[in-house]
C-alpha cells in the first residue's frame, strides 16, 4: 500500500483498461505539442480576425499542415471520447442508462471524427 | 470508484474531468464550424466572424486556460505515475503547476484580448 493507491483511478494491471491508460499518456504527451502548438500559432502568433477562408486556403496548400491538423484530430478525439467513457463509467450505474450513454457518445464522436477527417484529407478550395 | 478526499489532490483530479470535458465540447463545436470550409467562403467566413465577438474573445481565453492546465495538470500526473517517490511532493508539484499556469496565462490574456480595447 502506497499512498499514491489512495489517489484517483488504479493503475490497471492489464487487458483493455491498460492499452487505455497507456493511450492517455501518450496521446496526451503528443497533444500536449500539437494542441498547445496549434493555439500558440493561430490564437497568438495569428488570430481570429486573421483567419478566414482565404487564410485555410493557403495554409491547406500544403501537406504538411493537413497532417498537422488530421492527427490532430484523430488523437484528440479518441483522447476525450475515452476520457468521457470513464467519467459515464464514474457517473452513470443504472445499465440501460450507461448503455444509451454510451452509444450517443460513440455515434457523436464517431461522426465529427469521420467528418473532421473527411474535411482534413479532402478539401479543395472552390475559388 | 471516485472519491473525495480533500486538499489539492481532490481539486485537481475535479479540474482536470472539468477542463478535458470543456475541451471535448468545443473540440466538437470547432469540427462542425471548420467543416463549412467545404461549402466555401460565404458560409465559412460567416462562422468565423462570430468567434470576433468580444464574449468569445474571452471565451477564447477561458479555453486556453482549459487546455493549459489539462496539458499541465497531465504531465503531473504522468511524472507521478512513472515516479511513485514523487506523490511525497504532489503538494509542491500541484503548487510550481498554478504558478507556470498563472505566469503564462498573464501573456496569454493579454494578447488574446487586446483586440478589444482599440
Amino acid at each position: 500500500m502506497n499512498l499514491s493507491s489512495a489517489y484517483g483511478r488504479p493503475k490497471p494491471s492489464g487487458g483493455f483498461e491498460a492499452w487505455s491508460w497507456l493511450f492517455m499518456r501518450i496521446s496526451g504527451i503528443v497533444l500536449l505539442v500539437l494542441a498547445l502548438g496549434h493555439l500558440v500559432i493561430m490564437h497568438l502568433i495569428h488570430n481570429v480576425d486573421e483567419i478566414n477562408y482565404a487564410f485555410v486556403v493557403e495554409r491547406f496548400r500544403g501537406f504538411g499542415w493537413r497532417m498537422y491538423d488530421l492527427s490532430m484530430l484523430v488523437l484528440a478525439m479518441i483522447h476525450g471520447a475515452n476520457g468521457m467513457r470513464v467519467i459515464i463509467d464514474d457517473y452513470v450505474h443504472a445499465p440501460l442508462w450507461r448503455r444509451v450513454a454510451n452509444g450517443l457518445l460513440v455515434l457523436i464522436c464517431g461522426s465529427l471524427l469521420a467528418l473532421g477527417i473527411f474535411v482534413a484529407i479532402f478539401f479543395q478550395p472552390v475559388m | 470508484m471516485s472519491m473525495y478526499r480533500g486538499g489539492v489532490g481532490q481539486w485537481s483530479w475535479a479540474l482536470h474531468r472539468v477542463t478535458g470535458v470543456g475541451v471535448l465540447i468545443f473540440l466538437c463545436l470547432h469540427i462542425l464550424d471548420t467543416s463549412l470550409i467545404v461549402l466555401g467562403a460565404e458560409h465559412y467566413n460567416a462562422i468565423i466572424a462570430i468567434y470576433r465577438a468580444p464574449l468569445f474573445r474571452v471565451m477564447e481565453v477561458g479555453l486556453f486556460a482549459c487546455v493549459l492546465f489539462h496539458a499541465l495538470n497531465g504531465v503531473r500526473i504522468i511524472l507521478i505515475d512513472w515516479w511513485v517517490e514523487l506523490t511525497r511532493f504532489h503538494k509542491l508539484l500541484f503548487n510550481i503547476e498554478m504558478v507556470l499556469f498563472t505566469l503564462i496565462m498573464i501573456p496569454v490574456t493579454w494578447i488574446m484580448l487586446r483586440p478589444l480595447l482599440k
